[in-house]
């Protein structure tokens, strides 16, 4: 189970950004200029390797249960953030992450930006629109399948469900030459954001020295549990956004 | 130098935090609490930190609608 989960976790939170980076990459290649856009990939992916050659290793020297401890809360964080942002958009409180639409403003300002390039890159629009939209969409990444794989010991599982999920998108990408919007972003981020609280709480309690009833075995409870937890408020926050948008008050409603 | 490293800083906090610190004290609070039982009162508190996160998203989810039509 734990290494199933932990490659669909990554793959999963991969997919996603990948889906988000290839957005920025079509819409810097598309409408600007190929080769800059690739330059700017490139240096992007150099230093995302750099930072998972040198915090990789690193964390596997790390006492088990202090990282536990350390990664744990991050995730656990990070993944509350996941959740809430995923149940707000799910109950219609914010909007739903459209990647037509975010290409269409991505396209919109490269169209009108000036050229012009320098160091070597012919178009540094492009490049730096590729660079920081592979990089930060990369970093997410980094961080997800590091603090997974170093938690489970398995790096190589977390980077091979990295790397799967990045060749799967990039080559859809090439077949379609346009955003993948048909993709269910929503409801994977949905789905990663259950991941990773679910396996945030897990290793953290471990890390502050609490035992689960089943040990690994509360994994199969904890994450069923977390995805019922958002269900049930993405429930929740439908109806009162209904409620409030016909315009009953909610007290007005229990009182009768 | 103090402009790259508050925005270096300002990166990560969004980055890991986000929109709501309160969710990250919440899950901080929880682990030094189950730290404490387990440690100082021989508690077995796995259950503390899955309710605190529990309760964190509810009341940031509270927070992030309560304004909003």
């Amino acid at each position: 189970m734990n290494s199933l989960a932990l490659f669909l976790t990554v793959f999963l939170a991969c997919a996603v950004e990948a889906v988000e980076a290839l957005t920025i990459v079509l819409a810097a290649g598309l409408t600007r200029e190929w080769r800059s856009t690739f330059q700017g990939m490139a240096a992007a992916l150099v230093v995302l390797a750099a930072a998972v050659a040198v915090i990789g290793p690193a964390l596997t020297l790390l006492p088990l249960t202090g990282m536990r401890l350390a990664v744990g809360g991050l995730l656990a964080v990070f993944g509350l953030q996941w959740l809430r942002k995923a149940i707000l958009r799910a109950s219609g409180y914010k909007d739903l992450h459209d990647e037509a639409a975010i290409y269409t403003r991505q396209v919109a300002a490269a169209q009108v930006a000036t050229g012009g390039g320098q160091r070597g890159v012919r178009d540094w629009y492009a490049f730096t629109l590729a660079f920081k939209g592979v990089l930060l969409e990369g970093l997410e990444v980094v961080f997800i399948a590091l603090t997974f794989g170093a938690n489970q010991q398995n790096l190589g599982l977390a980077a091979a469900g990295a790397a799967v999920a990045v060749v799967v998108v990039a080559g859809v990408g090439v077949a379609v030459r346009a955003p993948l919007s048909r993709v269910p972003e929503n409801t994977m981020k949905f789905a990663v954001g259950v991941m990773l609280t679910s396996f945030g709480v897990f290793w953290g309690a471990e890390g502050a020295g609490a035992s689960w009833p089943g040990n690994d075995a509360a994994l199969l409870a904890i994450v069923p549990a977390t995805a019922l937890v958002a269900l049930g408020y993405t429930a929740l926050l439908r109806r009162a956004r209904a409620t409030r948008r016909a315009g009953v008050p909610s007290v007005e409603r229990s009182a009768a | 130098m103090t402009r790259w490293l508050r925005a270096f800083g300002a990166f990560w906090y969004d980055f890991v935090i986000g929109d709501d610190w309160r969710g990250a004290a919440v899950v901080a609070l929880a682990l030094v609490m189950t730290a404490v039982l387990v440690h100082v009162a021989s508690v077995n508190a796995w259950w503390l930190l899955p309710a605190a996160v529990i309760a964190a998203l509810g009341w940031s989810l509270r927070r992030a609608t309560a304004a909003k039509p």
